[in-house]
């Protein structure tokens, strides 16, 4: 019981607290480009928790069992993204095979998760904040929910801005930076709270 | 863009009538992340020049050579072995900041104005193109970075390079904005820069 609730807290932390996309400003490239329609910003979503919740643990098992034992942890970087490439690549083949239409509709940014921060970042504070594996997993999946709910949301609130008027030259691009401020600001409510 | 061969269009579009930030929405991670301080965003627009140029030159130096099929991923370790160069460069020289930038420095690699310029400029172009390429969006990179950079220290904190222009304190009358130290304001500068840029270049707004 009591590792449970451990990983639960922490599990609430690192999604909402320590929020990859609004608190960490990891992975906006795609954040932003992806969230025109929620059906597409959800599969996107669960794409990045999946490749997340594998390439985190994994590049922990590396880091821990084949990097410092060989003291060769200045190469981590060209080994995480190794790893992370070799994933998308998977996933972007199974997509394809089994899930025909959501691969088409997520169509260039299926590749580009392996160039989303998110994902390396989430690998990257793996390795600063030195978590076992245990935690690396939860880590994984925590952190992707973060980043998918923060998607969602986003793209949620894009659909309703078809019916505003915005000045010219906030179009696009500009508005959605201003939206996603807001939200940021909205998450940093959830930081008073104690994992 | 593939048309400008001469190396002033290839160093100066970038910069404001391409902007990799403002027009492209690449790179903007890091360009949020970084720039609580301006001397952060100066070492972070260093290092991401010099990933960009000499990453674009070392594609397009081997870009008949590189099957398509696994581009990618040759892609990603010509810019990450640049990325550890400058990540052990700064480790060595000045680990205070490298502590600071934690891990943005590795997050390099994946900045997609990088990867976007050996993918979409420096697969089909000349090794001197895309090295000057490289250092043009670098360029426009930098300047919304040390932009933001700026404003933010300066509101934020009263200071610029760390000293003092807005004395506050005891002395000092100048009360710092909390605000432009936390993540919100960065994302609210950007959108006011794009918009700006956008005012002034009527063509680049978008219809929606």
């Amino acid at each position: 019981m009591e590792f449970l609730s451990y990983q639960f807290r922490n599990f609430l932390n690192e999604a909402f607290v320590e929020n990859l996309a609004l608190t960490y400003f990891l992975g906006m490239c795609t954040f932003l480009a992806v969230s025109k329609n929620v059906k597409t910003a959800l599969g996107l979503g669960v794409a990045v928790i999946v490749v997340q919740a594998i390439t985190v643990p994994v590049n922990n098992l590396i880091l821990r069992n084949i990097l410092i034992p060989l003291q060769l942890d200045y190469l981590g970087l060209i080994c995480y993204i190794g790893v992370i490439a070799a994933m998308v690549q998977l996933l972007e083949m199974t997509l394809d095979k089994f899930f025909p239409a959501l691969y088409n509709q997520l169509g260039i940014f299926l590749p580009l998760i392996t160039v989303n921060c998110a994902i390396l970042g989430g690998t990257l504070f793996m390795a600063t904040d030195d978590l076992n594996f245990m935690s690396s997993i939860r880590y994984g999946i925590a952190s992707g929910f973060g980043w998918a709910v923060a998607i969602a949301a986003l793209a949620g609130i894009r659909e309703k801005m078809k019916y505003s008027d915005i000045p010219p030259g906030l179009r696009g691009l500009g508005i959605t930076f201003m939206i996603v401020g807001l939200m940021a600001l909205g998450f940093l409510a959830f930081s008073g709270i104690e994992p | 863009m593939a048309k400008k061969t001469s190396a002033k269009g290839l160093i100066l579009d970038p910069i404001f009538n391409n902007n990799p930030i403002a027009l492209q929405i690449l790179g903007i991670c890091s360009a949020l992340a970084v720039t609580t301080k301006l001397d952060k965003s100066l070492t972070m627009s260093v290092a991401v020049i010099f990933v960009a140029a000499f990453g674009s030159a070392g594609v397009a130096l081997i870009r008949h050579r590189i099957p398509s099929s696994i581009r990618i991923i040759v892609q990603m370790t010509i810019i990450a072995s640049l990325v550890i160069l400058v990540e052990q460069f700064l480790k060595a020289f000045n680990y205070g900041l490298s502590k600071e930038l934690s891990v943005f420095v590795g997050l390099i690699i994946t900045n997609c104005i990088i990867m976007g310029r050996a993918e979409g400029f420096a697969m089909q172009n000349t090794v001197r193109d895309s090295f000057l390429d490289g250092i043009g969006n670098g360029l426009g990179y930098s300047l919304i970075l040390i932009v933001v950079g700026a404003i933010r220290e300066l509101f934020g904190s009263g200071t610029l390079l760390n000293i003092t222009i807005l004395p506050k304190g005891e002395e000092g009358w100048y009360e710092p904005n909390g605000l432009m130290l936390l993540s919100p304001s960065a994302f609210f500068i950007i959108g006011i820069f794009i918009w700006g840029l956008r005012t002034w270049k009527t063509d680049q707004v978008e219809e929606a």
